[in-house]
């Protein structure tokens, strides 16, 4: 009976996160198009419910009402895994990301390497997309994206371990922690800007978007999805946006600590902080996406290989003498 | 500890069935994927015992970045035409000695490792070293790899770093008549460089020389 109560409390955790996750990638689906439209001096979508909040719900429905096809010439199994295992990856992420002071789900020694292993195994619902299509253009986009991904996640990496040189530690609420005094944004602003790229490129978000490049590509990988399946995609894309957003919020801008510690703010709890951080940097990337257009190849790999990984490769011997120089490395 | 032997035993059947299905399944993309199963239940197995570090490295480093390029190559190439012919034709049968040879090492090896279990099994008891609660296993790999083994550590990142440069030099080769096109110039273009203002009387037409 114990083990059933335990459970049922663990499942009950986990709805009560996921479920706002699944809700709020609804809603920021809504907040990136109007955001996209008030750029562009257009409405977005104004018309169902208030502002057009009930957007996504609308565009849910019509998902779930949809046929889903499946071309006989694909390899079945493996074409059907592949939403599934995008939309699984971007949503079991979320157990690591601490909202509070004790406010997460499992608290793992080593919740950032999680995170990072999790978001790189990303590129496999991509890949398996791609292939089991069995067609030309989601071919090409996902072989795009796989050395898009795999070229990305190297800088990604450089940037954590300039992070974590100055913490000590690889879990998350540490990481939130060591942030009380000053934010990593200020002394590590240059890694934060290159965070930022990475993200983009590692979400497949414009101007990096080349995996679904419309234009070249019809859609990339998801040519040949239909329905709900193509919605789970959209989905998972969306979930690997506000995590991405999430991370880092915690890495740079302090987690879930209010920027002022003084009277009235600390009244507010943490997760709102951390909320409002995340729509911040999510309004950064629909901005991006309005603003910059679509970087070609070779520029990209140019990017990823030649300017970022020098750079924050650079930038961790800096921080890594600074600290040494003068004796603030983190004790354990 | 009832949950605990559960998962265990999950984790090892799906290793080794997946580990099985590597070799047996006909399609070489199902292969891939198979291996990417076992090496992530490997890692689950590495988390059970409490070495979360290496188990996410193994997530990391096997299947995020090598289990990609596995992939990525193994679509590439063409390997569905090639299907059952590998102990059919004249020119793939050169592989088999190699693999017999291979093959009879690891089986001596299973031996060996069997026969120590059943007769000296003292030598394959856990280590026993308690693990302390205040230090994660990421701290003490990290005292145990930058302070004792400072020296394998640094020439195997050598080696690593030989191995890649070796890659590059053998794949690298130098294509002429390709037009590149150079950031320094494209941005560096003045006004003055593309634009030429003419005034031009009318009926008459203007020359310009290239």
């Amino acid at each position: 009976m114990e083990y059933v109560n335990l459970v049922f409390e663990e499942v009950y955790k986990i709805l009560f996160l996921l479920i706002p996750v699944l809700v709020s990638v609804a809603m920021i689906v809504w907040l990136d198009r109007r955001v996209w439209a008030f750029v562009q001096k257009r409405q977005g979508p104004n018309v169902v419910g208030p502002f057009g909040l009930l957007q996504s719900l609308a565009d849910a429905l019509k998902y779930i009402f949809k046929e889903i096809i499946i071309p006989s010439s694909s390899n079945k199994i493996i074409f059907i895994l592949a939403p599934i295992i995008t939309m699984t990856l971007a949503l079991i992420a979320w157990a690591v990301i601490p909202f509070g002071e004790g406010q997460v789900l499992a608290n793992i020694n080593v919740g950032i390497l999680y995170i990072f292993a999790v978001s790189s195994l990303g590129v496999y619902g991509i890949i398996m997309g791609g292939w089991a299509s069995n067609s030309k253009y989601p071919f090409l986009g996902s072989i795009r994206s796989a050395a898009q991904m795999v070229s990305y996640e190297v800088s990604i990496g450089i940037i954590i371990i300039n992070v974590l040189l100055c913490v000590g530690s690889l879990n998350l609420s540490d990481i939130v922690l060591a942030q009380q005094k000053i934010w990593f944004i200020i002394p590590l602003f240059p890694m934060f800007v290159i965070f930022f790229i990475s993200a983009l490129a590692e979400t497949n978000r414009p101007p990096f978007d080349l995996p679904e490049a419309e234009a070249e590509l019809v859609a990339g990988y998801q040519t040949e999805y239909s329905g709900m399946m193509y919605a789970m995609f959209w989905l998972g894309e969306y979930a690997n946006i506000l995590l991405m957003c999430a991370l880092g919020s915690i890495l740079f801008l302090g987690g879930w600590l209010s920027p002022i510690d003084l009277y009235p703010f600390n009244l507010i709890p943490g997760a709102i902080w951390l909320i409002l951080k995340i729509l911040l940097l999510f309004v950064l990337f629909a901005l991006v996406k309005a603003v910059v257009p679509r970087y070609r190849y070779d520029q990209l790999m140019r990017l990823g290989w030649k300017i970022f990984l020098p750079l924050s490769l650079t930038y961790v011997v800096l921080t890594a003498s600074y600290l040494f120089y003068f004796n603030l490395l983190p004790t354990i | 500890m009832a949950a605990h032997a559960i998962f265990f035993y999950v984790f090892s059947i799906i290793a080794v069935i997946s580990a099985i299905m590597v070799t047996v399944s006909k399609n070489t993309v199902h292969s891939v994927f198979f291996l990417i199963l076992d090496f992530i239940s490997i890692s689950c197995l590495f988390i059970m015992i409490g070495a979360e570090f290496l188990g996410m490295i193994m997530l990391i480093v096997y299947v995020g970045a090598v289990a990609v390029l596995f992939l990525f190559v193994v679509m590439m190439l063409n390997v569905a035409q090639q299907q059952n012919q590998w102990f059919n034709s004249k020119e793939n049968s050169g592989h088999i000695p190699i693999g017999l040879i291979i093959s009879t090492i690891i089986f001596f090896e299973l031996i060996i490792v069997v026969g120590g279990w059943k007769y000296k099994p003292e030598l394959s008891e856990p280590n026993t070293t308690q693990l302390s609660n205040e230090i994660s296993n990421t701290h003490s790999l990290g005292q145990v790899l930058y302070t004792d083994y400072i020296h394998v550590f640094q020439i195997s990142g050598m080696i690593l770093l030989v191995a890649m440069i070796g890659a590059i030099v053998l794949t690298f080769r130098q294509r002429v008549g390709v037009k590149t096109q150079s950031y320094i110039k494209q941005i560096s273009r003045e006004r003055s460089e593309g634009i030429e203002v003419l005034e031009v009387p009318s009926n008459t037409g203007v020359k310009i020389d290239d």
